[in-house]
């Protein structure tokens, strides 16, 4: 089967039932897509499918239909997306593990609502867990992206 | 603890092609080191012929910062900017990088990382630059004392140049003894609010290497099937099922026969084959009681007397004190069992090279503890065996178990092959839920007298629980006449002048394996003293501030117990909370750092309390990096406060109920509004920042809860949702 991941297009020989995230973990190497909890629960394996942000734990391969954009790919170490930077601007990381799935869904939350309310902001990222209690710095980066965002 | 701050002589090495200066620790008179300079050294700093440091860093990263609070150390004694600077992660070697709080042992923990690295790391920086400074001043023919690294360039009385230029003549040098340390008037990073963590920019771009990253060639990923009654064993496992699995390679019971290996291609192989496993469990002498079973025998605990009388207290003049008092409030408490589910479940990788070594890539908090294991194991010498430490993904206590229970199983997973493929050991989230190790399962029962002016005349306070350092490798050092410090601190050193107080503690049967997690005992010896204080305060007719202040008198600790405690009222507006908001305050001393919460909730018990405001004040001595401070006070609340809303691990028939995240609910972004956190200056050595900010999350949340409802038997039993609070 064919997938298109980050631009690249890649060929991968598996089986069906093998949930994307280990497709993209174990076969591609694109090892920025994180394992946390394997049924949709905490959102660290986040990635997008034609910009749409699912769990690519609960993703069977079959069901694939679209490019896939991971941490990887979303922006480049030269040139970060803005949520990125905003990530980098309020500090947001600690243990750092569950970041790619916040960011991931994050963007896709700007996607879609580009100046969301703290409500929106609760209700979007709420799926996406983070032990460490980073929330109140990723509430803020949210906010600081989508300034940036609108600005651009 | 007894810490071993003698002072550090350092060794230096020349790597002679490439001319470089490493500066290391010579541990003598603690443990023994290098013999000469000449040795391998396990340095500190390096610094190369380019110009660039980089700064060696013998603590895990796993959140709390040390990465980029050590490389400032390193970066303000030696002269340079934090671009000037990287840093690495230091191999294991329990001598040169031994814990200067726990030693002679490498590892992370309790919240030293800074303390115990503070002095160690700022000489190893300064003997850097005062050895770069000798080698300039020597070649420009001028007083070692008209020269400086600023900025990466040594630099004074015309001359400039890159310290790199200075690093061959340098290594030639003696190591100062005692090198001048900065005065906190020259600094510029330490205490800088603007430096910026080393690792946000590949935690946020995907590069970041966590163990789980680790892809060896021609790896095997092994999972464990385990009982899911703990100490249960293997009597048989079928495995025909798993042979339809594509990528399953073998299956075989541990040597210790807790569990059977299953070896795969890659993890989702793994995962399947797993599944596809039957195995009977000889489940004769693995835990068979009930949470309710375990919980009686708590609560029991606390009516009899107790087994050790902690501060030799006369219990029966306490007991006579607070039943002759004017009021008496009596309170029982129970905590349960609390798993640390770091988001990156636990793993390792192991190899061995075609020397012979073995290698271990781990997201180590305690290298020390599967070293000695490997020795063991593979039955080779210390130096035989290499841990690559790695980023990890979240701890809380979790990743330093005293038997390296993760890293053993991965060892004996691949003592059983050839050893020709890697063995790369994973858990998934249930096993991190369902095969422990827990915070204790805890109960305390608290009388407290008051006289007819509301002041304290007896507390009497007992504690009943699982001993997390009995039986460990850290009894000795944790355990004196019986008491395990760890279950009563917070109580039996409180910086509170308490009149009359007796602490009994009584050791409950082993239920399943436990374990520190974030604060240790403070995670419910806070708790007892804050929400005993409030009920105390109240039944006296007394603010809650100026009622703990009244016992905050012995000056030292109590006066910084005290200034956090105001510093924490004044920024909240306490008293002052806007309509239709309740506000409930504690205040903890804990890791040498002291912290005051004000919780701000609005809401009601019948549509929902929803929790407002965070309001913190801590003093942890010097803030090396105060948005680090900030950033693990803000952590530190989710943590105490998420748990304590809805989490608990309990057992039925001795396993395990509860088993990813849906059913043990962590903190999500929703739950708490807004967290601001205040730092009091300081001139004193750092003190630990990982975990005081959640002790004191808990109480002022659940003071708020019974401010708000005042029904404190909402707020006696944890977690909280269960006993009848409805957030939000």
């Amino acid at each position: 089967m064919q997938l298109i991941v980050d631009g690249k297009t890649h060929e991968v020989d598996v089986e069906d039932d093998m949930p994307l995230l280990w497709v993209l973990r174990d076969e591609l190497g694109i090892k920025g897509v994180k394992y946390g909890c394997g049924v949709a629960a905490c959102g660290a394996c986040t990635v997008h499918v034609d910009g749409v942000a699912v769990r690519s734990c609960q993703t069977v391969l079959s069901d694939v239909e679209g490019e896939i954009t991971t941490i990887e790919g979303l922006g480049q170490p030269e040139a970060l997306h803005a949520v990125q930077e905003a990530w980098i601007e309020h500090q947001v990381a600690q243990c750092g593990y569950c970041q790619s799935g916040q960011i991931m869904q994050a963007a896709s939350l700007l996607a879609e609502t580009p100046n969301p309310s703290d409500a929106e902001i609760d209700e979007a990222m709420s799926g996406n867990l983070c032990r460490c209690g980073t929330y109140p710095r990723i509430r803020a980066a949210v906010k600081t992206a989508a300034t940036k965002i609108q600005g651009a | 603890m007894t810490a071993h701050l003698s002072r550090r002589g350092f060794l230096k090495s020349a790597a002679a092609a490439g001319a470089a200066l490493y500066i290391g620790a010579n541990a003598k008179g603690v443990m023994a080191a290098a013999s000469s300079a000449d040795a391998a050294l396990n340095p500190f700093v390096k610094i190369g012929a380019d110009g660039r440091a980089i700064a060696l860093i013998k603590h895990v990263e796993f959140g709390q910062g040390p990465a980029t609070g050590l490389t400032t150390l390193i970066a303000e004694e030696l002269g340079v900017t934090m671009d000037q600077i990287t840093y690495e992660f230091a191999p294991s070697d329990p001598q040169v990088y031994n814990n200067l709080l726990f030693g002679p042992f490498q590892g992370t923990g309790g919240s030293t990382a800074m303390a115990n690295s503070w002095m160690q790391y700022r000489n190893a920086g300064a003997a850097a630059r005062e050895m770069l400074i000798s080698a300039a001043a020597k070649e420009w023919g001028v007083d070692a004392a008209s020269l400086d690294i600023v900025d990466g360039m040594v630099t004074g009385g015309g001359n400039s140049a890159s310290m790199g230029d200075f690093v061959a003549a340098a290594a030639e040098m003696d190591v100062p003894a005692e090198p001048r340390l900065r005065d906190a008037s020259e600094w510029k990073l330490i205490g800088n609010d603007a430096t910026r963590r080393l690792d946000s920019p590949i935690k946020v771009n995907g590069q970041a290497q966590f163990a789980m990253d680790v892809h060896l060639d021609n790896q095997m990923v092994v999972m464990i099937k385990r009982t899911p009654q703990k100490g249960g064993v293997v009597a048989s496992f079928d495995d025909s099922a798993a042979k339809d699995v594509k990528g399953f390679i073998m299956a075989q019971a541990l040597p210790t026969k807790h569990g059977v290996a299953v070896y795969a291609e890659n993890t989702w192989a793994a995962m399947q084959a797993r599944n596809a496993i039957e195995v009977e469990w000889d489940n004769s002498a693995a835990e068979s009681r009930s949470s309710a079973e375990i919980k009686d025998e708590i609560m029991a605990a606390l009516d009899a007397e107790p087994t050790y009388n902690v501060n030799k207290a006369d219990r029966a003049a306490v007991k006579a004190a607070v039943d002759g008092a004017a009021t008496v409030l009596e309170k029982t408490f129970y905590f349960p069992l609390l798993a640390h589910a770091p988001m990156e479940p636990l793993n390792c990788t192991i190899e061995q090279t075609a020397e012979g070594k073995i290698v271990l890539h781990d997201g180590a908090q305690m290298p020390t503890g599967p070293h000695m294991a490997y020795q063991q194991i593979f039955e080779l010498p210390a130096d035989k065996i290499e841990i690559n430490s790695m980023l990890a993904g979240g701890s809380f206590g979790r990743r330093a178990t005293p038997d390296a229970d993760y890293q053993v199983e991965a060892g004996l997973a691949f003592i059983m092959t050839d050893r020709s493929r890697p063995v790369k050991l994973v858990w998934d989230r249930e096993d991190d839920i369902r095969s422990g190790y827990y915070r204790p399962a805890v109960g305390h029962k608290v009388r407290v007298g008051l006289d007819e002016n509301g002041t304290i005349i007896g507390w009497d306070h007992q504690v009943a629980g699982q001993s997390i350092m009995k039986g460990t490798a850290f009894e000795a050092m944790a355990v004196h006449e019986g008491i395990d410090h760890s279950t009563v601190e917070g109580i039996a050193d409180s910086p509170y002048t308490i009149p009359g107080q007796s602490l009994g503690l009584t050791d409950t049967k082993k239920a399943t394996s436990v374990l520190w997690w974030r604060s240790v005992g403070h995670t419910h010896t806070a708790y007892v003293m804050e929400v005993m204080m409030d009920l105390a305060a109240k039944a006296a007719g007394q603010d809650p501030v100026d009622f703990r202040l009244s016992y905050l008198t012995g000056g030292g600790e109590a006066d910084r117990k005290a200034a956090v405690l105001k510093l924490a009222a004044e920024k909240a507006g306490w008293g002052n909370a806007p309509a239709g908001h309740t506000q409930g305050i504690a205040v903890h001393k804990s890791f040498g750092s002291y912290v005051a919460e004000v919780v701000e909730i609005s809401g009601n018990n019948d549509d929902g309390i929803v929790i407002e405001k965070v309001t913190a004040a801590v003093d942890c001595g010097i803030a090396v990096n105060p948005d680090t401070v900030r950033a693990q006070i803000e952590g530190g609340i989710g943590y105490g406060i998420g748990h304590a809303m809805r989490d608990q691990i309990t057992l039925d028939g001795g396993a395990v109920e509860q088993s990813n995240f849906p059913d043990y609910e962590p903190l999500r972004i929703s739950d708490i509004k807004e967290i601001e956190t205040h730092i009091i200056a300081s001139a004193e050595a750092p003190t630990g920042i990982g975990e005081p900010g959640t002790p004191p999350s808990a109480p002022a949340l659940a003071n708020a809860i019974a401010a708000l409802t005042d029904d404190s038997q909402l707020i006696a039993e944890l977690p909280m949702a269960e006993a009848g609070v409805y957030f939000a």
